[in-house]
């Protein structure tokens, strides 16, 4: 079920370590932004995937996060603002051995880029895509983007933004993804295993990586990252698990209805029986949408893993197959009795 | 008795209704006739943007232009010497088009007070005495053909949806032609409704019979057929020579095709034609907007594929974010502009020529792009072929500049030999190229073209992308000198391009007091022209440039041989402009922009003036 088209590297090559994704370029982030530790996290799991760094694409569009194939010892293209998905997805369709990596943001993959996002994940092409969202556009110098919360103030709206923010993981979902999942830049671990299962994931990946703005919105995500706040503030989804959280583990998601609830599992009231418990396999995308709507709701807990991760035929497979079965019901091209196809006349 | 046949050299007919009367469907029929039996012929559809304009209505009328003859001909025809209208609406648009003594046929059955009204006409004109300068035949075609058919089981209706074809019947005995391949397209096009088959033909044949029974009609015409240099032909329309010679390209080069398109009139067909050749390894991509479209031709091409994308000017605009891209990351890509009469939305089923200067200077920062322009509907095959040469050879975008004109004409086309196109080599970098480490920004000393190195290859790992690029090893860079000179090599590149042409053709006289220099669809019209002009022993000549950027190295000279350099465009002069700033000489335009072709008879009339004011006439 986990296998990946991306070929293998063969039995016997030499392994590869993190040093071998490392480019020559020296990187050129603020110091202290989110993105290193992105950049790293990749750059470990990469050789633990097994395929060869030639058959691995880095594709970004415009933005802080978008410099980031120029980091990595891998194929890499550096697009236009919200361009990334078209040219990776002419990218894999024409050489569906590929592994490729979309690298974006919230501005580029939400708001110039929006309309190829949604079609993306409608079309799931086998390709990962790695949004960082910080909430803020850094390499512009702190506008709003289309994830700030409503009445955020910045240089671009000094009496707060008005417009409400868009919910990647619900518009994800709502645009068909096959697999939808969320982590942190200041959790390295939970990071990489998240990275991985996308990889691993055959169709379209989606994660959502909370990334700090350390220049433009510092602590964005500090309640669900940070040791004194995170229990509390977030709920790891492990599938077929309940959803139990908190510093003490003794709370829990319970639904109410149609509204989600946090309830206490140790006063007898309710037990960790009456919480949700996590399917991320499942087709029917209404267990994934309460989740994602979590976050939408100041008094629940953010979740953090994967949402969903279903499977359904790839757009390259699909167009690859009608090629082989019009070879095979018509036979291979003929490029002169293609020419002189239909009704001619011969002069002599 | 047989009634009389007379010989003639050539005849023009227009066919014209509502939108969905079938004019095109029986204008298409008789140029596939026509060619058949070895006429030269070229077509001109002209309909409206809406699917189906109000029925009846001046907005909603669809018209079909041939021309055909025993000579060679370049050009749908200026006056018609046939005009069928099927109501008053389609008289009253293309009544003027009518040479005097022309044949004027009207289904009378349409000719009822409210389609007059319809129409804007105030008295009905089959009463009046406008039309006593033609030649009228009144028919009641709708009434015939429900006579005709009254044995099938067909409601009236449908029956009335098969009247188009008793009026081609009509036209085939009118110029002696058979009927046997349109039967053939009947019963192939209707091959699941055997019902259709059969009335469709029998309202064939009983035009065919009426024609032959009837006073009325007492001459029938024949056009012998044209003198074709020997081999085998075909008739073709622009976008399909278009789809042939993206598919050759392909082909030939061994480089899968990938077509990444959205929806635009008069692109479509393009998109439709390579969707159907899935066998020849074609992957079409219909995408969510213009822009994802050449996205997924820009990443199949540096996948290592033939990227190709299509539209129309509106499209253009869209697109030319990411043709820049192209530019700078130094991409084989093919870029099909089928223009249409702008600006804006402007008018979509009309032509024009007016995104030339789009092209050349429609993106931001210094961006030169190969530009070359088919000049007829076969010439397609050979251009856009073209197209992809460069853009392999020279690693770079290439624009392959139609117009609805010739994308939506048709022609004969003779059919070329697989063994003269030329070769297109991928040359992609091999692993052995990276001794020194690979350097994607080193070039070819000749062609200035960089390497074309596909992911997947080993030791090739590298990035490219739309910051500035340092000369060499295309690392990022800001330097101030870098920047320059990579603005430099790369409008050098495509300079050189210019190297490797052939030499301009020169029709006519090699100097002397006109050149007529043109491009794109125009040709028909200005060939036609100065073939008339050179039988009449004036000293005129044609140039038509396919190659619009770079020009062709000897274009300075050409120009110099001549008195005046007359430049007709189908916009404000935009050549004009572009061959006075290069070449700094006093270029006089011709402009029409008015979504018709020249006539031949308006470039006629302006070579007279300029004859007059150089004191030759």
């Amino acid at each position: 079920m986990r296998r990946k088209r991306s070929s293998r590297i063969p039995a016997g090559a030499p392994t590869l370590s993190k040093k071998d994704f490392v480019s020559d370029q020296d990187v050129r982030w603020c110091p202290g932004c989110g993105d290193y530790s992105i950049l790293a996290q990749t750059q470990r799991i990469m050789p633990e995937l097994g395929i060869p760094k030639e058959n691995i694409v880095f594709i970004s569009g415009i933005g802080c996060s978008s410099r980031f194939p120029y980091y990595m010892d891998t194929y890499g293209f550096h697009t236009i603002h919200g361009r990334a998905p078209t040219i990776a997805s002419g990218v894999k369709m024409a050489n569906p051995d590929l592994s490729v990596w979309i690298i974006t943001g919230d501005g580029d993959a939400l708001s110039i880029g929006g309309n190829h996002f949604i079609h993306l994940m409608r079309r799931n092409f086998d390709v990962n895509v790695l949004l960082f969202n910080n909430r803020i556009y850094g390499l512009t110098k702190g506008q709003y983007s289309p994830t700030s919360e409503q009445g955020k103030q910045t240089k671009s709206t000094p009496l707060g933004s008005v417009d409400t923010p868009f919910n990647p993981i619900s518009l994800a979902l709502a645009s068909g993804a096959t697999f939808v999942a969320r982590s942190l830049d200041r959790d390295p671990n939970h990071l990489r295993a998240i990275i991985k299962s996308a990889f691993e994931h055959k169709g379209t990946s989606f994660i959502e990586i909370y990334q700090n703005c350390n220049v433009f919105n510092d602590g964005a995500f500090f309640q669900y990252t940070e040791k004194d706040t995170k229990a509390d503030n977030t709920v790891v989804l492990e599938h077929n698990e309940p959803l139990v959280f908190g510093a003490e583990r003794d709370k829990g998601i319970r639904l109410n209805g149609f509204q989600p609830e946090v309830v206490k599992t140790t006063n007898g009231q309710y037990s960790t029986d009456d919480l949700i418990v996590h399917d991320q396999y499942a087709e029917d995308t209404t267990l994934a949408n309460f989740l994602a709507r979590m976050s939408d709701t100041l008094d629940l807990p953010d979740p953090i893993g994967i949402f969903r991760s279903i499977r359904h035929p790839c757009y390259e497979d699909l167009m690859t197959n009608q090629i082989r079965t019009a070879k095979e019901r018509m036979g291979e091209g003929n490029l002169e009795a293609l020419l002189n196809d239909g009704e001619t006349w011969t002069v002599s | 008795m047989r009634k009389p046949v007379e010989q003639i050299e050539e005849a023009t007919i227009l066919f014209a209704g509502d939108s969905g009367d079938g004019s095109q469907t029986i204008g298409t029929q008789m140029t596939e006739t026509t060619a058949l039996i070895g006429n030269d012929v070229a077509t001109l559809p002209d309909y409206p943007a809406e699917i189906r304009a109000p029925a009846g209505s001046i907005a909603g009328v669809s018209g079909f232009q041939l021309h055909f003859s025993s000579e060679q001909i370049h050009t749908p025809g200026d006056l018609c010497d046939v005009l069928v209208a099927m109501n008053p609406a389609a008289l009253k648009v293309h009544l003027n088009k009518l040479k005097p003594n022309g044949i004027l046929i009207v289904n009378t059955d349409n000719f009822a007070r409210r389609n007059l009204r319809l129409a804007g006409y105030e008295e009905d004109p089959l009463e009046d005495d406008k039309l006593t300068k033609y030649q009228v035949f009144r028919v009641e075609l709708t009434q015939l053909t429900r006579k005709a058919l009254e044995a099938t089981q067909l409601s009236v209706p449908e029956i009335d949806r098969c009247k188009n074809f008793f009026a081609l019947g009509m036209i085939l005995w009118l110029y002696n032609r058979p009927m046997e391949y349109t039967m053939k397209w009947i019963k192939a096009k209707f091959a699941k409704r055997p019902q259709y088959v059969e009335s469709n033909i029998l309202a064939l044949r009983a035009g065919n019979t009426y024609c032959e029974a009837t006073e009325q009609f007492a001459v029938s015409y024949d056009v012998k057929p044209a003198d074709f240099e020997p081999g085998t032909y075909r008739n073709i329309e622009g976008n399909m020579a278009t789809v042939l010679g993206l598919v050759a390209a392909s082909y030939q080069s061994g480089l899968p095709l990938v077509y990444g398109s959205y929806p635009i009139t008069p692109a479509s067909d393009i998109l439709h034609g390579l969707a159907q050749y899935r066998n020849f390894g074609v992957v079409t991509m219909q995408m969510e907007d213009e822009i994802a479209a050449v996205g997924v031709a820009i990443g199949a091409a540096f996948s290592g594929s033939l990227g190709v994308t299509g539209s129309s000017g509106p499209g253009l605009a869209l697109k030319s974010e990411a043709i820049n891209l192209a530019m700078i990351a130094e991409l084989p890509l093919v870029v099909c502009n089928i223009q249409r009469a702008g600006p804006s939305t402007g008018m979509p089923t009309k032509t024009e020529q007016s995104d030339l200067l789009q092209m050349f200077y429609g993106r931001n920062g210094e961006s030169p792009l190969p530009i070359i322009a088919p000049s007829r509907p076969f010439d397609c095959f050979e251009t856009v072929y073209e197209a992809c040469r460069i853009a392999v050879k020279y690693r770079t975008p290439v624009i392959f500049l139609s117009d609805l004109y010739i994308a939506m004409g048709a022609e004969p086309w003779k059919i070329p030999q697989l063994s003269d196109l030329p070769e297109i080599r991928p040359d992609f970098a091999g692993s052995a190229d990276t001794r020194n480490g690979f350097e994607p920004y080193l070039r070819d000393p000749e062609t200035l073209a960089r390497p074309w190195a596909k992911p997947g290859t080993a030791g090739l790992e590298h990035r490219i992308g739309g910051l500035e690029k340092s000369d060499v090893t295309g690392h990022v860079s800001y330097d101030a000198e870098n920047h320059q000179r990579m603005v430099e090599i790369r409008a050098e590149k495509v300079a050189r391009i210019a190297d490797a042409l052939p030499p301009t053709e020169v029709f006519g006289a090699p100097e002397g007091d006109i050149l007529l220099l043109g491009w794109g669809g125009t040709y028909g019209a200005i060939r036609t022209t100065a073939e008339n002009c050179v039988a009449d022993g004036l000293p005129i000549a044609h140039v038509h440039l396919r190659h619009l950027n770079p020009f062709p190295k000897d274009l300075g000279d050409i120009l110099q041989r001549f008195k005046k350099i007359l430049i007709p465009e189908q916009n404000s002069g935009q050549l004009l402009q572009l061959i006075r700033s290069t070449y700094l000489i006093d270029a006089i335009g011709f402009n029409k922009v008015q979504g018709q072709p020249f006539h031949v008879f308006e470039l006629a009339s302006k070579i007279d003036e300029i004859l007059e004011e150089i004191g030759r006439a």
